[in-house]
């Protein structure tokens, strides 16, 4: 009761922030979506601090938190689903060597 | 500084130390580990926010499918026992100088906004916060249509998945 | 009723012209049926337009004619039209006949109905077909015209030029038909156009009568813009022929006195008077009919009628008794100098065509000269009676020259000239009806007394020019006349009395009915025409006709010219010379076998005075520089090509240049090639931005929003 909203939401920010270096800068492509998870936490928090702190009777908030977890569980199956078999194909998980859709 | 400030300042440090952990270390299998730290500071952080069914859920999904996923993933992908070089890009340097722009601005952003600077107010009584969820995730009146294409939408991936990783054919 | 015959005249032989070209040329008969046919109708329409008028009193002032408007001209209109007169009653009367009797005798001269030639050409003459008899013996008889239906074309668009000039009222299409008339003699003299004398003598022909041209049309020009007419009718008003004479031109003449001048140089060039004498003679190259038609009937006829028509105007202001003004002195001058200086070229001729070119040089001048002292009748009747002995004579030449080919082709032997008088000789017994009709043409041509149309008009002109007081015209004509019935004798004995000089004149036969006819008909002309100009104070045979001629074509003009008086001297002398030169003639010529004993073959009579060599030296040799060497080396070869050359190398080289240096550096490498590397490159460098790799893109795109977002808050403001 004595956090303002703001806390929260630089604390999100940031994890966004350090998700998205991450994203950035890691040469494993499951690294990579390590990274895609930080920052799909940050999301949620983000979304749970408003609604908490607007309107906690209204479920929106929530309901949208819920569905960005079932997103994000959908994608990182996928996500690593093709990774297994880019690696098994080429033999390398390592994001720069995957470039087919190069010039 | 009340209490509950000192819990969301700890809670805050030790999840965004593990999440730097996360993009930083050497070893891929402790980046895993490291996210699942991460995001136990993110279900301390719903259960703070009185979100307490997405705590569980956090717990439940994230970390025990999601992060074990990645465990797996990453124990398929070995080549050797050990990581092979840095697991850092050369220009990371632009990653960091792009994401403290980034923070810099949206903290800029947050702390310039006054209606951002309010405190929580009481629940109200009588208001059954997952009892509303879970109406409101099933109602027709509400986000049932949300909720059924979420589900649609794992079971593609499901689908999805299963047939990209599958054996079948691949083996050369 | 007589006006529509009128205009229909000259419409026959024209049609049979386009006819024959176009449709019948393959088929002779044909061909000649239609041209007879339409000579037949044209002579019909004549004999009843004459007759009827003969039957109009004072015709000279009714007369028939029509005229229609043709060229629109500013305000008014410019007419054409048809108009007979007693003048051009008695042309188109001998006209009609003479054209319709040459018609016919082409048919024979031609000969038709003889077999196709063994290696005849079209453009020479007819060699000869070798034929088998039922004994097997091979003769070698004359062979059909292979151009046969070409020649009746043309001779009936000579006959439609003729027409129309004679039923013409006005100069125009006076001019027209003369010009068509000198088109159809180039076209006819040098019918057989693969001989080269044949087409130099029909350019010859043509080029000289053009100069007459040129002059005559001059005077047509002046005419026009004095009197703003053409026609007869209005240039003949007692008032305009007034103000044509008082009003001075140039050369101190009157307009009336250069314009007679300048149509009488176009007389001058087309009846062959001196100096533009020298096409005639050369003129023989062409088939005898067309000699006849030419030189008798018409072309050269037309030259005199024309001037004849236009004596008013060359008269004006001239009454009988007055000396004569400039124009008619000159015409005068150069008609009597003419007559004798033919004269005396003829006397020396061997061939027997060639004389009666002279003759009829001759005989034109004496027409001229009896003009151009006034004699209008006089030189209208010696028109009319030298037309038909004339033709007589040409065509009896014609049917002598067969009757010779005959017997060359008898004999075998080709190296006779068959128109040589001195192969000839004692003709009359083989080709006797050619003999009596060319004897009764020649005593016409000589003016044999009573008996012979020539007679009466050649006493006539005498009659004038002695009882005007003209004497050097008088002595002049007089020796003229005695050198005509000398070189006429000398040709009848040569070329019909004696023995046979020659194998071929021995085995020379008498021609078809289609030529002899026609000789019969003009025999009868030639003897009876000259009997309707008796003068009427003729002794013992005066006053029995009347002078018929002289009321009726002496009505033409605005008063009926009176009549000489009676003079005996000039009838002594034309009895004097023409019975003397008949009787020279003969006495000369009796006894004469071979050329070397013709004492009268002087170089300078039989080279003509060497007036054909004078001009090409004068004219034809310049001319032929100057268009060989001026006009195309020089004009043609070297400037214009050298300029159409220049003009080509300059568009060759500017083409070159735009290829070479402005289209293909610049169009093609600097921009086609240029573009297409500028894309290249820059295209394999850009491309580099798509590495494939993910993490590039993820960067490229946070930091493009990163600086988007600054550059919103920044720039845009607010949040």
């Amino acid at each position: 009761m004595s956090i303002p909203l703001s806390w929260y939401l630089i604390l999100a920010a940031t994890l966004f922030c350090i998700g998205l270096f991450g994203v950035l800068s890691r040469r494993n492509a499951i690294a990579i979506l390590l990274g895609i998870e930080l920052m799909l936490n940050a999301v949620n928090i983000n979304l749970v601090a408003f609604w908490r702190y607007r309107d906690p009777a209204q479920m929106a908030g929530q309901v949208f938190a819920v569905i960005v977890f079932a997103v994000a569980a959908a994608e990182v199956a996928v996500g690593l689903a093709l990774i297994i078999s880019v690696y098994r194909r080429s033999n390398t998980i390592v994001a720069d060597d995957i470039d087919l859709m190069k010039w | 500084m009340t209490v509950e400030q000192i819990i969301f300042i700890i809670t805050g440090l030790f999840t965004l130390g593990s999440a730097f952990m996360v993009v930083t270390t050497q070893k891929l299998i402790q980046a895993a580990l490291w996210l699942v730290s991460a995001l136990f500071g993110v279900t301390i952080l719903y259960a703070i926010l009185q979100a307490d069914f997405l705590a569980v859920v956090q717990v439940v999904v994230y970390i025990g499918a999601i992060a074990v996923l990645f465990i797996f993933a990453v124990m398929l992908t070995r080549k050797e026992l050990r990581d092979q070089g840095s697991q850092t890009r050369s220009n990371w340097w632009i990653a960091a100088l792009l994401g403290a722009l980034v923070l810099a601005g949206l903290v800029f952003l947050i702390i310039g906004e006054p209606a951002f600077n309010r405190m929580a107010q009481a629940i109200p009584a009588g208001v059954d916060t997952l009892r509303n969820l879970g109406t409101a995730l099933v109602s027709p009146d509400a986000y049932v249509m949300p909720f059924e294409v979420a589900s649609v939408l794992l079971l593609s991936a499901l689908v999805g998945a299963v047939y990209i990783a599958s054996r079948k054919g691949e083996e050369k | 009723m007589e006006n529509y015959i009128i205009w229909l005249l000259p419409l026959p032989p024209l049609l049979s012209f386009f006819l024959i070209i176009l449709f019948t040329n393959k088929n002779k008969k044909i061909s000649h049926s239609i041209a007879i046919g339409a000579a037949g109708l044209s002579w019909l329409g004549s004999m009843a337009v004459f007759i009827c008028a003969l039957g109009v009193k004072e015709f000279g002032k009714h007369v028939y004619g029509s005229a229609i408007n043709w060229l629109p001209t500013g305000t008014t209109w410019f007419k054409i039209g048809v108009m007979i007169d007693p003048l051009s009653a008695a042309v188109v009367f001998f006209v009609a006949w003479t054209v319709l009797a040459i018609f016919i005798y082409s048919v024979g001269y031609h000969n038709f109905g003889q077999p196709k030639g063994d290696h005849d050409i079209a453009g020479l003459p007819p060699h000869g077909a070798t034929i088998t008899d039922q004994h097997g013996h091979q003769h070698t008889v004359p062979s059909i015209e292979p151009m046969y239906s070409r020649f009746f074309a043309f001779i009936s668009l000579f006959a439609f030029g003729m027409y129309t000039l004679v039923v013409s009222d006005n100069l125009l299409t006076l001019f027209v038909g003369w010009e068509i008339m000198g088109l159809c003699s180039y076209l006819l003299i040098g019918f057989w156009f693969g001989k080269p004398s044949a087409r130099n003598a029909a350019v010859k022909a043509f080029m000289t009568t053009r100069i007459g041209d040129v002059f005559m049309l001059l005077g047509i020009a002046f005419i026009y813009s004095f009197t703003g007419s053409l026609s007869f009718r209005d240039i003949f008003k007692p008032g305009m022929l007034q103000a044509l004479a008082s009003t001075p031109a140039f050369f101190g003449l009157s307009a009336a006195g250069i314009i007679g001048l300048l149509l009488f140089i176009g007389t001058v060039g087309k009846s062959a008077q001196w100096p533009l004498h020298v096409w005639l003679p050369d003129a023989m190259e062409g088939p005898t009919p067309v000699s006849a038609m030419i030189h008798a009937a018409t072309m050269v006829s037309a030259g005199v009628y024309m001037v004849i028509r236009m004596f008013p105007l060359i008269s004006a202001g001239w009454t009988v008794g007055m000396p004569l003004n400039t124009t008619m002195g000159v015409i005068a001058f150069i008609g009597a100098f003419t007559a004798l200086f033919a004269a005396t070229i003829a006397v020396a001729q061997n061939d027997i065509k060639r004389v009666l070119a002279y003759s009829t040089i001759s005989q034109l001048g004496f027409m001229i000269a009896a003009l151009g002292i006034g004699a209008y009748v006089a030189a209208a009747f010696h028109l009319v009676t030298h037309a038909f002995f004339k033709a007589l004579l040409f065509l009896g030449s014609g049917s002598v020259i067969h009757g010779m080919e005959h017997g060359e082709m008898h004999t075998g032997d080709h190296s006779v000239d068959p128109q040589d008088m001195f192969n000839m000789g004692g003709l009359r017994r083989r080709m006797p009806i050619t003999f009596w009709t060319f004897l009764i043409g020649g005593f016409a041509l000589s003016g044999f007394p009573i008996l012979t149309a020539g007679f009466w008009s050649k006493d006539e002109i005498f009659a004038e020019a002695f009882g005007n007081g003209h004497m050097v015209v008088f002595i002049v004509l007089a020796v003229a006349a005695f050198l005509t019935a000398f070189y006429t004798m000398r040709q009848i004995t040569l070329t019909f009395f004696g023995k046979p000089r020659t194998e071929v004149a021995e085995h020379a036969s008498e021609s078809k009915w289609t030529m002899t006819l026609p000789l019969i008909v003009l025999a009868v002309f030639a003897v009876g025409c000259g009997w309707v100009g008796i003068p009427e104070k003729f002794p013992v045979l005066g006053g029995i006709l009347p002078n018929w001629f002289h009321e009726f074509v002496g009505s033409t003009l605005a008063e009926v010219p009176k009549a000489v008086t009676f003079s005996w001297t000039p009838l002594l002398t034309s009895l004097c010379v023409a019975l003397g030169g008949l009787f020279c003639g003969w006495l000369a010529y009796r006894k004469v076998q071979s050329p070397v004993e013709d004492k009268l073959q002087i170089p300078l009579l039989k080279n003509k005075y060497y007036f054909d060599e004078l001009y090409n030296f004068l004219f034809v040799k310049p001319a032929g520089w100057f268009s060989e060497k001026f006009a195309y080396l020089f004009m043609d070869r070297t400037v214009i090509d050298g300029i159409l050359h220049s003009v080509a190398r300059f568009s060759l080289f500017l083409g070159g240049f735009f290829r070479n240096k402005i289209d293909k550096p610049v169009i093609n490498e600097f921009i086609g090639d240029g573009t297409g590397n500028v894309v290249k490159a820059s295209g394999s460098r850009l491309r580099k931005i798509q590495a494939g790799r993910i993490q590039y893109y993820m960067v490229a795109s946070v930091a493009f929003l990163v600086i988007f977002a600054l550059l919103y808050y920044y720039l845009i403001g607010g949040m």
